[in-house]
């Protein structure tokens, strides 16, 4: 089976929703026309990224009564549509959140688990974070989603994969930094890095998109890219500037890896579950020594 | 003697402060562009003194916007030097960007006489904050926002006037060093007499900068960089052979001059308080 991804590396006006919904449509309109499965929208897509005192004017829910997220839901009857939204619960608390919609349905809501609060970045002082890491089924195989600093560990594409996914879809808003030599920021050359990494570790197709444009003096630097599961890249994208960058990947691919690299046989799910029993529970857990 | 072959790390460079200057150039006219633009306006106003930080800065405005839409301000006082304004011409000339000059002399001169006693930073300050002045009288006649011309060691060093050259209303080089901004001026074009005079703020005859710190920008650019930017502690940067007594200068200035870089603090009083927790990015909305 084949499926043919769209990565919408977009940029986004900071707390106006409507206007980011538009260019949703936009650019779902322009996927459909390259006769796309599904299209991968960046982190906080339809808010902006630096949110700060405007998070919780921007929440919306991914139900079909709000009026941000039913046209998404209708879009999402021709073609599968990842978005990244504030999410609020019934408690009202905040979070960074990706949604997957297919058929009219939202297949599963994901709240983002590590919220960067070092450096430049203050996100647990605005967001609550999120409690989960699950695939789920999708028409197009079983999938895992997750957002900017959650794939900076390696935990969650780790438990995404044990749990059965296959594509893991990565969305960022990811501040351009460290300008040397290289073509290339520092933290572009990173993300790039650790997402061959994970496909090569794992034998999965890892989709990642991330926006572009400015807030304030923060750069985010596009550069969506895709890794089939021989650690292999199929599409980079262009640096800095909006685009729909296509990419299709070939489902079969697995088959063909995973028979000459079986690392999924072959990890012991046991012994990492007794060896972290061991440590957690060890008189000096969390040190490490 | 053993035969075991021994084999060694390549050898590194140490701290090596050059950029990709294409990266540079592209995220900065992108700024530029992206600041200005989603804020209604599209032109651009700076003061244009005849050194390398006003002519990098118009140069990337100018590739920005479109040199149509930039307009530079010379704004020489009796006492600047001939050659200031001819080096902002060479920019003018090779930029096609509109410019204007408007000498400061007559609208200082009388605040400099009220005060017989006024040392040369009180002048050279009285300057800096007329300069500003009419910048931003132009920036609201010609409908163009004040990009400033701030680099990162003379930030950081404090070396500038508070509400003066510091004003502006966005910076596209306040994050490079000033070898930094050499060699990205060099990539653009800038002038080669621009780029390879020495520093000077231009407010007396034969003032340079690097008379004024006392040290060069090379060797402020590389302590900085460690401190800064590696998170060398200072102790470290002695170790890595710099002069203790330049370092404790430097580290001291670098702290003294923080009120530069920062707004005033409000006294806290409400439960919502601009600055503390009534927290929005400029771009808000755009």
């Amino acid at each position: 089976m084949k499926c043919n991804i769209a990565l919408a590396q977009i940029n986004t006006k900071l707390g106006r929703v409507e206007d980011n919904l538009e260019k949703h449509m936009d650019y779902i309109k322009a996927a459909q026309a390259q006769n796309a499965d599904l299209i991968v929208f960046p982190e906080l897509s339809l808010t902006g990224y630096v949110l700060q005192d405007l998070t919780p004017t921007v929440s919306h829910h991914p139900t079909a009564d709000d009026p941000i997220f039913r046209p998404l839901l209708e879009a999402s009857q021709k073609m599968d549509i990842m978005v990244g939204y504030v999410d609020e619960d019934i408690r009202n608390r905040f979070y960074i959140a990706a949604a997957y919609l297919s058929r009219g349905e939202v297949l599963h809501v994901h709240h983002k688990v590590y919220l960067p609060t070092y450096g430049l970045f203050d996100e647990s002082r605005f967001f609550a974070w999120g409690d989960g890491v699950q695939a789920f089924d999708t028409p197009f195989g079983r999938m895992g989603m997750l957002i900017c600093e959650d794939f900076w560990h390696a935990s969650p594409p780790y438990l995404l994969w044990l749990d059965g996914a296959d594509i893991l879809l990565l969305q960022s808003a990811s501040p351009g930094r460290g300008l040397g030599q290289a073509p290339e920021l520092e933290s572009a050359h990173w993300v790039d890095h650790i997402n061959r990494a994970y496909a090569s570790l794992f034998t999965d197709f890892v989709i990642h998109t991330n926006r572009v444009g400015f807030e304030d003096g923060l750069n985010f630097w596009g550069g969506a890219s895709a890794y089939d599961p021989n650690g292999q890249r199929l599409v980079l994208g262009p640096k800095h500037e909006e685009a729909l960058v296509m990419v299709e990947i070939d489902l079969n691919q697995l088959h063909r890896t995973r028979a000459r690299m079986p690392m999924l046989r072959d990890e012991r799910t046991a012994l990492v579950q007794r060896e972290m029993n061991r440590i957690l529970n060890g008189k000096n857990c969390g040190t490490g020594r | 003697m053993s035969d075991i072959p021994i084999y060694r790390e390549d050898h590194r460079p140490e701290h090596d402060m050059s950029i990709n200057t294409e990266l540079a150039r592209k995220i900065l006219t992108g700024f530029i562009h992206s600041e200005i633009t989603r804020t209604g306006f599209k032109k651009a106003v700076l003061g244009l003194s005849g050194g390398i930080d006003s002519a990098l800065s118009c140069y990337l405005a100018a590739e920005a916007l479109g040199p149509e839409n930039v307009l530079v301000v010379r704004m020489p006082y009796k006492a600047s030097s001939a050659e200031s304004l001819s080096h902002a011409q060479l920019v003018i000339d090779d930029l096609g960007i509109q410019s204007m000059t408007v000498e400061i002399t007559d609208m200082v001169d009388p605040l400099f006489a009220k005060f017989p006693e006024m040392n040369k930073m009180r002048k050279g300050n009285i300057m800096a904050r007329q300069r500003m002045i009419i910048l931003y009288d132009q920036s609201a006649a010609f409908s163009g926002l004040v990009v400033g011309t701030g680099n990162k060691t003379e930030i950081l060093l404090g070396y500038s006037t508070l509400f003066g050259d510091s004003a502006c209303a966005l910076n596209p080089i306040g994050d490079l060093y000033k070898c930094q901004v050499r060699q990205l001026s060099r990539a653009l074009g800038v002038p080669s007499e621009i780029v390879d005079k020495p520093p000077s703020a231009d407010l007396w005859a034969g003032q340079t900068d690097e008379a004024d710190l006392g040290y060069t920008y090379d060797q402020a650019d590389r302590l900085l960089y460690l401190l800064i930017d590696e998170r060398y502690t200072p102790a470290e940067c002695i170790e890595a052979g710099f002069e203790p007594d330049f370092v404790q200068s430097v580290v001291e200035r670098v702290r003294r001059n923080h009120f530069k870089r920062i707004l005033p603090p409000i006294a806290k009083l409400s439960n919502r308080t601009i600055g503390y927790d009534y927290l929005y990015l400029r771009d808000w909305g755009t």
